[in-house]
């Protein structure tokens, strides 16, 4: 399948900025040196960090209230892991940092130096071949408007390793952290046990 | 989230001092409850002390029984198989708690720090004693379904949300804190679990017994305690990921089919785990029967002070309680 040439939020970037251009007046500002490529103002609280994400390590200039979702998605332009509740309810934001799954809007990026971040782009071997999870989500049908479907896989992917029992039960335990409120759970709780078979 | 400063010391001595160099600083574990309540404006810091560095995060077994560093994380305590063998209990409680991605952050000692789940307290809308002091208790007339029957004050009838305290009261454990030391340096002493959260009486916004600085070292699991029968109990409105309404811990030993000493302690129900020595006087010496936990569990409402819409709890709690013991004596 060949790859469009635009994505949706440059699409919408672009329009939106666009549309500012013409409404704001020019902005006094005082001069900073940026904190990386299209990276925030510099400020002298910033935190310098190395995240080693799906493989890569960036180097990031980031205040300590960034959150690792927020720099994942607006710092590193990975916007496969989803903002939800922001709040650790919901866990649309879920990625696995040094192998173990976590909520990414409760994790403050600048505690995460040096860490190894795994996120829902880094599954798939290339353009080659899905994760088994991700080849059973839709074998399964395992969701329906997306939103919450990288949290449910990244989940998904750790219960497995983790060791947790495959049954309809343990599966419901073990990705309570997890909402969908479209409620594929029953096509959820499918595809796992055939992608943990897959394994 | 308001703009803080961060720093990340290597030692109890380093911790102290950092949080002494300004005013309105925190400590910051897990970070799962602290990290929402600044998110939300109930907590404002200028600086957080971050505690990751500190060398807090071993399980360690003695003669004494278990040392569980406070920065063992919920989920690896859980999944520790010599804790799990000899107190079941609290690995029970940790996997009633939170969510597989929050019990892999969340720390055991600040699961014991965790704020309540009051919803006033939560949103900066309403007035609330325990975040504004002085500022009045809307929960008293209001939504208070959730909330204390037992140890509440005319200031505040916020509920301590944890599971794993409820376990640890009923173990007898005992909570280890380091701080500033008054000639420099750093000073260590132990709490009783049962004596580290406080009741809200005039000052609801103390909820714990800690001194400016002290952080939470090592919560210790008394042999005494190992082996014996026990289940943790929660009742919730949904079947996962959910706070308590009510909860039971009951750790009891046995001899044949009597019971020689029950410890019980309830959770939901109180601003601190609720011990209930009627139950457990009820309890000793007697047959570890049906009609013996319901004439042990008449005593545990002794005392309640329902709200307006909690009156449930009673019943509940003495439901929860027998069902307790039925399957930790079965």
């Amino acid at each position: 399948m060949t790859q469009p040439n635009f994505t949706r939020r440059g699409f919408l970037g672009a329009s939106a900025g666009a549309a500012g251009a013409l409404a704001a007046a020019p902005r006094l500002g005082r001069a900073a040196e940026p904190a990386g490529p299209s990276g925030p103002v510099r400020t002298p609280d910033m935190v310098d960090i190395v995240l080693e994400v799906n493989g890569t390590r960036h180097k990031l200039a980031v205040e300590p209230r960034v959150t690792l979702l927020d720099a994942l998605r607006e710092r590193l332009h990975l916007y496969g892991t989803k903002k939800g509740c922001d709040r650790g309810a919901c866990g649309a934001c879920t990625v696995h940092v040094d192998g173990r799954r976590v909520v990414s809007c409760l994790t403050l990026a600048a505690r995460c130096q040096g860490k190894a971040v795994a996120t829902i782009e880094g599954l798939a071997n290339g353009d080659a071949e899905l994760h088994p999870m991700q080849a059973a989500f839709l074998d399964h049908d395992g969701f329906q408007c997306g939103y919450c479907t990288p949290g449910q896989i990244m989940s998904a992917v750790a219960l497995v390793a983790e060791g947790r029992p495959l049954t309809d039960a343990a599966i419901r335990e073990w990705m309570s952290g997890n909402i969908c409120r479209c409620g594929a759970y029953p096509n959820i709780r499918a595809a796992i046990k055939d992608a943990a078979r897959r394994a | 989230m308001q703009p803080f400063t961060l720093a990340a010391p290597g030692d109890v001595a380093g911790a102290t001092a950092a949080a002494a160099s300004a005013a309105d600083a925190k400590y910051i574990a897990g970070g799962t409850d602290l990290v929402q309540l600044m998110k939300d404006g109930v907590e404002r810091p200028q600086h957080l002390v971050d505690l990751a560095g500190l060398p807090f995060d071993r399980i360690e077994f003695g003669a004494d029984g278990a040392r569980i560093g406070a920065l063992v994380r919920m989920s690896d305590a859980a999944d520790d198989a010599e804790l799990r063998r000899r107190w079941p209990i609290i690995a029970e409680a940790l996997l009633a708690s939170a969510s597989p991605q929050l019990r892999n952050m969340a720390t055991m000692g600040g699961n014991l720090l965790q704020r309540t789940r009051c919803g006033y307290f939560r949103d900066t809308g309403f007035p609330c004693n325990k975040r504004a002091p002085g500022s009045g208790c809307p929960a008293i007339a209001g939504d208070n379904r959730g909330l204390a029957i037992f140890g509440g004050s005319a200031h505040c009838v916020a509920t301590h949300p944890s599971d794993l305290a409820v376990a640890l009261a009923a173990l007898d454990a005992v909570v280890e804190l380091s701080g500033p030391a008054p000639q420099g340096g750093a000073a260590t002493r132990r709490v009783a679990l049962g004596e580290f959260h406080l009741l809200p009486g005039d000052t609801p916004e103390r909820e714990t017994v800690l001194r400016p600085g002290e952080i939470i070292t090592a919560i210790l699991v008394p042999a005494e305690t190992a082996g014996l029968h026990s289940h943790y109990l929660k009742v919730r409105d949904r079947a996962s990921f959910e706070f308590a309404l009510v909860s039971a811990a009951v750790v009891v030993g046995m001899t044949g089919g009597r019971i020689d000493r029950a410890r019980v302690a309830m959770g939901g129900v109180g601003a601190k785990p609720w011990r209930l020595p009627a139950v457990e006087a009820a309890l000793a010496g007697a047959p570890a029967t049906p009609s013996a936990f319901a004439a042990a569990a008449a005593h545990a409402a002794e005392g309640a002070q329902p709200l307006s819409q909690n009156r449930f709890k009673i019943a509940l709690m003495q439901r929860a309680l027998m069902r307790a013991l039925t399957i930790a004596t079965a």
